[in-house]
C-alpha cells in the first residue's frame, strides 16, 4: 500500500479482480434480533451485500458492531432463543438460507459453505486425532471411503504446508502449535471445495508473523480454488493486506462499502477515517491520520440505547444537528463506493 | 524423580518426532500399551491409590480363580463340623451347616464383582445418555429430562431400591437392577453438567459448522470429552453399589440363601453372632475391603485426571 500505488489508481474506477465474477452469496436486508432483559435488541440492522466468486470481502468493525452476528446469521448459527433472524434474505446457490430446514443447512455447512474461527487452539476436539477430524467431513460430504478420505486429507495438509502429513494425521491437537492448528482448520474448511469460506477473525489469536502466513495461505487457496472468502476482522492492517473489498460496520449497520483501494484512499465515512487514523504507521505522516496515533473518542453505544439519527453522531467530529436528527441513507459516493454520511464531501481527503 | 525423568524423555522424543518424523513402525498395540502405562502410573501416583488398585486387582483374580482357591465348594454342607472357629483347616471357621466360610467368601467375590459391574453399568449407561441428551438438546427436552432426574434424585437410593425389589421380587438380579436404577440420577447429573461445559467449547461449534449431525456431535465429539469425570464417578459408584446390594441382601431382599453373597451371609450369621461371630466378621471385612479399595482407586483416578491438582 505505498502512496505511489494508490496515486496510480486514484482516477480509474477501481476494479477488484472479481468484479465480473458471478455472485455466490447475496445478503439482502438482514436483520437479527436478540431478546435481552432490556428488551429486544437488533444486533444486525438491515445489512445487505454481495459476495462474488474468488473475492475476499472484509467486514470490519469494533466489538459489538454486528460483524460476527452477521456471519453467524448466514451460517444459521444464531442460538434461538434468545436470537432470531427477524428479516431479510440470504441467497446462496439459488436458495434462501434463512428458509432452509436444519437438515438442509447441515448438508451445506462444511461442504459448500464453511467457516473457521478465532481460536484455533480450542476449535479442534482435544480427544480426537487430527486425521479423524479431517476425514470426518470429507467422508460425510464427498462420500469417500476411509482410505480415500485419508489420502485427500494428506493432500489438503500438504496444500496448507504441514510437513510430514501422513505422520501428523495420527497426532492430536495438543501436539500442534496455534499457527499449525489454524492451517489445519483451513485445510478442513477447504477440503470439500466450498464456494464460500467465512473466516471469523482467523488471525486474532496468532502472533504477527504467523498471521501474515495464514493470510497469505488464504489468498493462495482462494487463487487455487476460486472460493469466495468473507473475512471478519477488526484489524485494518489485515484488510489492507488481504481483502479486495471492504464493508465497515458500526452498531449493527453497514456504513461504508467499497474496494479496499478506494476506501483506504478516500474514506467517505468519518468512522472509517477514524479507524484508518488509528492505524500505527512507520515514518512520517502517513497517507491517513497524523504522526500521532489517533483514536476515536468514546465507545460504540449500547444497542439498547442508540442515539437518534446517525448512530455515530455522538463520537463524530463532523456531526451537525441534522446528523443527530436524521439517519443518513447509504448512498453511492463514487462508482462502487457507498457510504452513509451527510458530510461525506467534507471529509478531508488524506494525501 | 523417576517419573520426572520419564516425562522429560517423553517430551524429548515428542520434540524429536517433529524434526525427524520416523516412519510409524510402533503400531497400534504399542501405542495402546504406552497409553495404558501412562494412565496407570498417573492413577497410582499416590500410595492409597496404588493400594486400592492392587486390592481391586486381587478381588478380580480371586473371583476368576475362585474354584482353584477355595478348598471347598461354596454350598457344600458338612464340609466340617458346624460352627467351628477359625483354624488351620477352616481358615475362617464354619457356619451352622458346616459350610467353609473361607470358601464362601471367595465365591462371594464373584457375586460382588457382578453386582458392581452390572449395577454401575446400568446407571452409567442410562445416566450418561440422559445427561448427554439433556445437555445437548436444551429447551424442553432438557427441562423434562432433568426435572425427572431431580424427582428421582430426591428419593433416597435405598428407598428406590426397596420399592423396585418389592415390585420385582427379591433376588440378586433384581437387587442389581434396583441399585443400578436408583443411582441413575447421580450419573445423569454429572454427565449433564460436563456436557453443558463441553458444548460451549469452540470445537463443538466447529464440528457443528462442519455439518456434523446430532448423533455424531453427541457420541463422537461430546461423549469422549465427558468420559474422564464419569470414570471417577463410576469407580466410586462401584463401592456404593456393592454396599447397597449387600444391604438389600442383608434385609433379605437381594441374594437368597444358600447364595454365598456377603450381605446374605451377614444376615444369616446374625442368629449365631454371640456364639460364632466369625460367620459375620469375615464377610463384613470383605465388604469393607472392597468398598475401601474402590474408594481409594476412585480418588486416585480423580487426582490423576484433575489438572488442577497435578504438580
Amino acid at each position: 500500500m505505498s502512496d505511489v500505488a494508490m496515486n496510480d489508481l486514484s482516477e480509474t474506477p477501481v476494479r477488484t479482480r472479481a468484479t465480473d465474477a458471478k455472485t455466490v452469496l447475496a445478503v439482502e436486508d438482514l436483520c437479527t434480533d436478540f431478546r435481552t432483559k432490556a428488551g429486544s435488541v437488533r444486533a444486525v440492522d438491515g445489512v445487505s451485500f454481495e459476495l462474488k466468486a474468488g473475492e475476499i470481502l472484509a467486514i470490519v468493525g469494533e466489538s459489538g458492531s454486528g460483524k460476527s452476528v452477521t456471519s453467524l446469521s448466514i451460517m444459521g448459527l444464531i442460538p434461538e432463543p434468545p436470537g432470531r433472524i427477524a428479516g431479510g434474505r440470504v441467497f446462496f446457490d439459488g436458495q434462501d438460507l434463512t428458509k432452509l430446514t436444519d437438515r438442509q443447512l447441515q448438508k451445506l455447512r462444511g461442504s459448500s459453505l464453511s467457516m473457521i474461527f478465532q481460536e484455533p487452539m480450542t476449535s479442534l476436539n482435544p480427544v480426537l486425532s487430527i486425521g479423524r477430524q479431517m476425514t470426518e467431513g470429507i467422508r460425510q460430504h464427498l462420500g469417500m471411503s476411509a482410505d480415500q478420505a485419508r489420502r485427500h486429507a494428506v493432500e489438503m495438509m500438504r496444500r496448507v504446508s504441514i510437513p510430514a502429513p501422513e505422520h501428523r494425521l495420527k497426532e492430536y491437537p495438543h501436539q500442534f502449535s496455534g499457527g499449525m492448528l489454524q492451517r489445519i482448520m483451513i485445510a478442513i474448511a477447504m477440503s470439500c471445495n466450498p464456494k464460500v469460506l467465512i473466516a471469523d477473525e482467523p488471525t486474532t489469536a496468532l502472533d504477527v508473523t504467523i498471521q501474515a502466513q495464514i493470510l497469505e495461505l488464504m489468498q493462495e487457496l482462494r487463487d487455487m480454488t476460486g472460493a469466495a472468502i468473507m473475512l471478519i476482522t477488526h484489524d485494518m492492517g489485515v484488510v489492507a493486506e488481504t481483502a479486495d473489498r471492504v464493508i465497515v460496520m458500526y452498531a449493527g449497520q453497514k456504513i461504508e462499502e467499497g474496494s479496499v483501494e478506494e476506501v483506504f484512499r478516500a474514506p467517505r465515512h468519518p468512522y472509517t477515517l477514524g479507524l484508518l487514523g488509528a492505524l500505527p504507521r512507520l515514518g512520517q505522516a502517513g497517507a491517513v491520520g497524523d504522526t500521532e496515533l489517533n483514536e476515536i473518542p468514546g465507545v460504540v453505544p449500547p444497542l439498547t440505547d442508540l442515539p437518534p439519527g446517525c448512530r455515530f453522531s455522538d463520537r463524530c467530529s463532523y456531526a451537525t444537528d441534522k446528523c443527530r436528527a436524521e439517519t443518513p441513507p447509504l448512498e453511492t459516493k463514487r462508482p462502487g463506493h457507498i457510504a452513509a454520511c451527510w458530510h461525506s464531501d467534507e471529509l478531508e481527503s488524506p494525501t | 524423580m523417576q517419573q520426572r525423568v520419564r516425562n522429560a524423555m517423553a517430551i524429548a522424543s515428542a520434540a524429536g518426532s517433529h524434526v525427524d518424523p520416523v516412519p510409524d513402525t510402533q503400531g497400534r498395540w504399542y501405542v495402546f500399551a504406552r497409553n495404558l502405562h501412562t494412565v496407570f502410573s498417573a492413577a497410582t501416583a499416590n500410595r492409597g491409590a496404588k493400594l486400592g488398585f492392587f486390592l481391586v486387582l486381587a478381588l478380580i483374580v480371586v473371583a476368576i480363580f475362585a474354584p482353584l482357591i477355595a478348598p471347598y465348594p461354596a454350598d457344600q454342607m458338612g464340609a466340617g463340623m458346624s460352627l467351628l472357629p477359625p483354624n488351620g483347616d477352616y481358615w475362617f471357621g464354619t457356619d451352622e451347616f458346616g459350610r467353609d466360610i473361607f470358601s464362601r467368601v471367595i465365591y462371594g467375590a464373584r457375586l460382588t464383582i457382578q453386582v458392581g459391574l452390572i449395577a454401575v453399568g446400568i446407571s452409567l449407561t442410562i445416566g450418561t445418555i440422559t445427561g448427554l441428551v439433556a445437555g445437548y438438546a436444551g429447551g424442553w427436552t432438557e427441562r423434562v429430562l432433568m426435572r425427572l432426574v431431580d424427582v428421582v434424585f430426591s428419593f433416597t437410593e435405598t428407598l428406590i431400591a426397596l420399592a423396585a425389589v418389592a415390585v420385582l421380587g427379591p433376588s440378586l438380579t433384581n437387587a442389581m437392577i434396583a441399585v443400578g436404577v436408583a443411582a441413575i440420577p447421580f450419573y445423569a447429573r454429572v454427565a449433564y453438567s460436563v456436557t453443558l461445559v463441553e458444548r460451549n467449547r469452540a470445537y463443538f461449534d466447529a464440528a457443528y459448522v462442519a455439518g456434523a449431525g446430532h448423533l455424531r456431535l453427541i457420541f463422537v465429539h461430546l461423549l469422549p470429552n465427558i468420559v474422564p469425570p464419569l470414570i471417577v464417578v463410576a469407580t466410586l459408584g462401584v463401592s456404593s453399589a456393592v454396599l447397597a446390594a449387600a444391604g438389600l441382601s442383608f434385609l433379605g431382599l437381594g441374594a437368597q440363601p444358600p447364595s454365598p453373597e456377603w450381605g446374605a451371609m451377614l444376615s444369616a450369621g446374625r442368629d449365631y453372632f454371640t456364639l460364632a461371630p466369625w460367620i459375620m466378621i469375615y464377610p463384613g471385612v470383605a465388604i469393607m475391603i472392597v468398598v475401601l479399595a474402590f474408594n481409594l482407586l476412585g480418588d486416585g483416578i480423580r487426582e490423576a485426571l484433575d489438572p488442577r491438582q497435578k504438580s
